[in-house]
């Protein structure tokens, strides 16, 4: 009885954000006050039900319903509870359950946190975020219903979990995921309401750069534990590998990326509005563009759910409805302004200008090198075969550009930068990464052109943004005392961008000099990796909740002294028939070394594969610092005590340049 | 005038909508080839093995071969590998492997590891042959007949179900007319 109450909640959840989009909005458009007090309860309403579908959801999987035919398929009663439990989230409908309770979440979210914000604002922002919740409870109540049964002919056991996702990583990986790309819904629904009434100007930035920064931290840790589940997962040691999917996460965080800089050249300077706006709207398509790759079976990934053309037709639909009818807004209502110049040739207005172009040039060649087969197979215009190469070698001097505008950027002012201050400025730190890299290169043994410029960029933007710190921080009451006086957000952008030159040293190094060796061994026998001595003692076999395993034992050395013991497995899990290899690995913050075995060759004779990793932690470590800065940015003051300002700011409206209301000429 | 442009933003999403929709109900591992019921294209590669050794279309005259489409930088081609094994040595098929876009060292480091369930393994680091017969990604797997003749292609991993549903039909068929 649970599941039939469950899809009653999600029909119930519909119904409620029917009249979140259409009632708050007519109260806004027609002045009544007593319709967009609607607003916040029907938000409330609408997260509970979809709350409780998901808790009955939950249960069923828990008690091992095998009459719920997505529970069938995607659970066993073998299963460990956990392993159950985040079943849930392993197979198209739930995942998708998912992705509209945090839709709803969201909803609530800016419900709750936007007490301060004018009452017009805040029903156009939840109408809009209605709107969406609409199109997704349409679609998950229609195409995709988790709560269907399978009666009468109950199974007796469920067809498993596939063995990839009984991970750790992946009971995280896709609700951080989830969490970022329906975070940019909330960016996305201010653009729109701004759009709407015509008032594209700081304040409205100013609203919407946190929501942005959050969703976009959330993005980060997101992909940050998809590329970590894969490289310990999959068995082989990649980090990244340019699959659709994950380019399809990409993209979003790209575009966001660009956001969150071009949000706060408009809340400071009132410039690139238009821009600005557009971004919102496109990273939110691309979010869900993210979403429609995935499930619509367009193309072939390791990731992509069993495709389906209706539901790739509805989603189709739906994210033209979104995207058209929020562009044609956009060409019908964004300020088309002659900004007589209030910038000069050299300031930071130009800097954030140019990371835009960057990260939009990068956001155009993923998306181009995801969706081009798509377009030759439609123009017939013969095929073309495109992998990893064509990312790499395209991806890398974006990434090396952005990092040494970057660092050059950090210490430009706004409106005009004296160009013989800058230059000075960027001496020292010049000097300082160029001898830093050298020694790195030294260290690691060997020169490579784009090692070196790799390298030499993650330096470059360490050191510039202490540099700028340091700066920043000098006080007549001594250093800390300066330290301390610098905002949270200051702190934030230091993080991020100390996060970005983590990332961009890991990849690096780890894609420089990392050394991967394929070797046959039988127990006793040894082999090198990089300074380390592999020796292979023991193989055995153990029992585990739902397969069997064969597990290796290894003994690490490192210049004849005992690491440790390494015990990699290749696991046969029954019910799914389906073999798994998972690696060991001995972690550390400035090597990996990881084993993994392979085929068997012989009776007493294996495949092992072995490699040392050197700073690959650090692709990671430097996401969570970029996610820190994220969530340390938003913790800033200045959104706290933003009700004095407010109101100070609503009695001379119209006075005062960045907070003019925008004309939207149309 | 100004105003137009903010108009292009919406046309280049309606351009993309266009090749979306088109794509939606394909199912991408059946990709259509011009290739199929003609030859496979004219090649001189070398052997993956022997470099002194060039391979042509010859190798496909008189048996029904599978034509495997494979690399090591290729992740879904260690996913399926193993069935290819079990396909070549328990099943006694003849497979053709078309190395891609790759490099000698890592191939035989995949190779090493995983081992070698090819008769044959034409060596194609440019893709030429690839090109030519219309390869999208690797993996891809082409049916092959006694002839040299293309009869059909799978785009995406081989396991048990898409050689006993899809691909074992077509090739007893072209065993049966041999």
């Amino acid at each position: 009885m649970y599941p039939e109450l469950g899809q009653l909640a999600l029909i119930l959840a519909l119904l409620l954000s029917v009249l979140l989009a259409v009632v708050p909005l007519a109260g806004a458009l027609t002045g009544r006050d007593s319709l967009q007090a609607f607003a916040r309860p029907l938000a409330s309403g609408m997260f509970v039900f979809t709350g409780l579908a998901f808790a009955i959801l939950i249960h069923a999987f828990l008690v091992d319903d095998f009459s719920v035919a997505y529970v069938a398929n995607n659970s066993n009663s073998m299963l460990p509870w956990y392993y159950k439990f985040s079943a849930v989230w392993g197979g198209h409908e739930g995942s998708l359950l998912l992705w509209i309770l945090m839709l709803t979440g969201w909803t609530l979210a800016v419900a709750i946190f936007s007490r301060r914000l004018p009452s017009t604002m805040v029903s156009q922002v939840l109408a809009v975020m209605g709107m969406v919740c609409v199109g997704f409870f349409l679609f998950i109540i229609v195409t995709s219903n988790p709560f269907d049964r399978m009666l009468p002919n109950v199974p007796a056991d469920g067809q498993d979990l596939n063995p990839l996702l009984q991970d750790i990583g992946l009971i995280m990986h896709p609700p951080m995921l989830y969490m970022g790309y329906v975070g940019f819904s909330v960016a996305f629904a201010f653009a729109i309401a701004a759009l709407i009434n015509g008032r594209l100007d700081a304040a409205w930035a100013r609203w919407s750069r946190p929501w942005t920064t959050v969703a976009w931290s959330f993005l980060t840790i997101g992909i940050a534990l998809g590329s970590w589940w894969a490289y310990y997962e999959l068995g082989w040691g990649g980090w990244w590998f340019w699959d659709p999917v994950e380019n399809a996460s990409l993209l979003p965080w790209l575009s966001g990326t660009a956001l969150m800089h071009s949000l706060a050249v408009t809340e400071k300077r009132g410039v690139f509005k238009s821009w600005t706006v557009l971004l919102a709207i496109v990273t939110f398509a691309l979010s869900l563009l993210g979403t429609f790759l995935v499930r619509s079976g367009v193309l072939t990934s390791v990731h992509a759910f069993a495709s389906d053309p209706e539901r790739g037709s509805f989603l189709l639909m739906l994210l033209g409805i979104t995207v058209v009818g929020s562009l044609l807004l956009y060409a019908f209502r964004a300020p088309v302004v002659h900004v007589r110049s209030r910038y000069g040739s050299l300031s930071r207005e130009i800097f954030l200008l140019l990371n835009n172009v960057l990260l939009v040039s990068a956001t155009l060649l993923v998306a181009i090198g995801t969706l081009y087969p798509l377009v030759l197979d439609y123009l017939d215009a013969g095929k073309l075969s495109i992998g990893e190469p064509f990312f790499n070698t395209t991806f890398s001097p974006l990434a090396v550009a952005t990092g040494l505008l970057l660092g050059a950027g950090i210490f430009s002012r706004w409106k005009k930068t004296d160009g013989g201050m800058l230059a000075r400025k960027l001496l020292w730190p010049l000097a300082i990464s160029l001898v830093a890299t050298a020694a790195v290169m030294v260290n690691y043994g060997s020169f490579a052109p784009w090692a070196f410029a790799g390298v030499f960029t993650a330096i470059w933007i360490a050191v510039a943004t202490l540099w700028d710190l340091w700066d920043k921080s000098a006080s007549r009451q001594g250093r800390l005392h300066g330290l301390k006086r610098q905002s949270r957000s200051y702190w934030g952008m230091v993080l991020g961008h100390l996060g970005v030159a983590m990332v961009m040293a890991g990849a690096t190094v780890v894609s420089n000099y990392g050394v991967e060796r394929d070797v046959r061994m039988t127990p006793g026998d040894s082999a090198m990796v990089g300074d380390y001595e592999i020796v292979f003692t023991d193989i055995g076999e153990r029992q585990g909740a739902n397969f069997t395993a064969q597990y290796g034992s290894f003994n690490v050395f490192l210049d004849g002294k005992l690491v440790t013991d390494l015990h990699p497995e290749k696991r046969n899990y029954p019910v799914g028939m389906s073999v798994m290899t998972e690696a060991d690995i001995d972690a550390g913050l400035f090597r990996d070394v990881f084993v993994a075995i392979g085929e068997r060759i012989s009776d007493d004779a294996w495949a092992i594969r072995l490699q040392y990793k050197p700073l690959v932690r650090w692709l990671w470590l430097g996401s969570l610092v970029m996610a820190i800065g994220g969530f340390l940015a938003i913790a800033d003051k200045r959104y706290r005590i933003r009700v004095k300002a407010e109101e100070k700011q609503k009695a001379q409206a119209g006075n005062t340049a960045p907070g003019k209301p925008a004309e939207a000429s149309s | 005038m100004r105003r137009l442009l903010l108009f292009i933003p919406l046309l280049i999403a309606v351009g993309i909508g266009v090749f979306l929709f088109a794509g939606i109900g394909k199912d991408p591992t059946k990709l259509e080839s011009a290739r199929i019921g003609k030859p496979v294209p004219e090649f001189q590669l070398q052997d993956l093995h022997d470099p002194e050794h060039m391979l042509d279309t010859s190798v496909f005259q008189g048996q029904v071969s599978l034509l495997n489409v494979w690399a090591e930088w290729c992740p879904s081609c260690w996913d399926e590998h193993e069935y290819l094994m079990h396909l070549a040595s328990n099943e006694g098929v003849r497979i053709v492997g078309l190395n891609y876009k790759d490099q000698r060292e890592t191939a035989f480091s995949f190779l090493g590891r995983l081992g070698n369930p090819y008769e044959t393994i034409i060596f194609d680091p440019r893709g030429s042959l690839g090109f030519d017969l219309g390869v999208y990604g690797a993996p891809e797997t082409y049916v092959i007949d006694a002839d040299g003749v293309v009869l059909y292609r799978h785009v995406g991993v081989v396991n048990e179900r898409v050689w006993q549903e899809v691909l074992l039909p077509v090739f007893n068929q072209a065993k049966g007319n041999s």
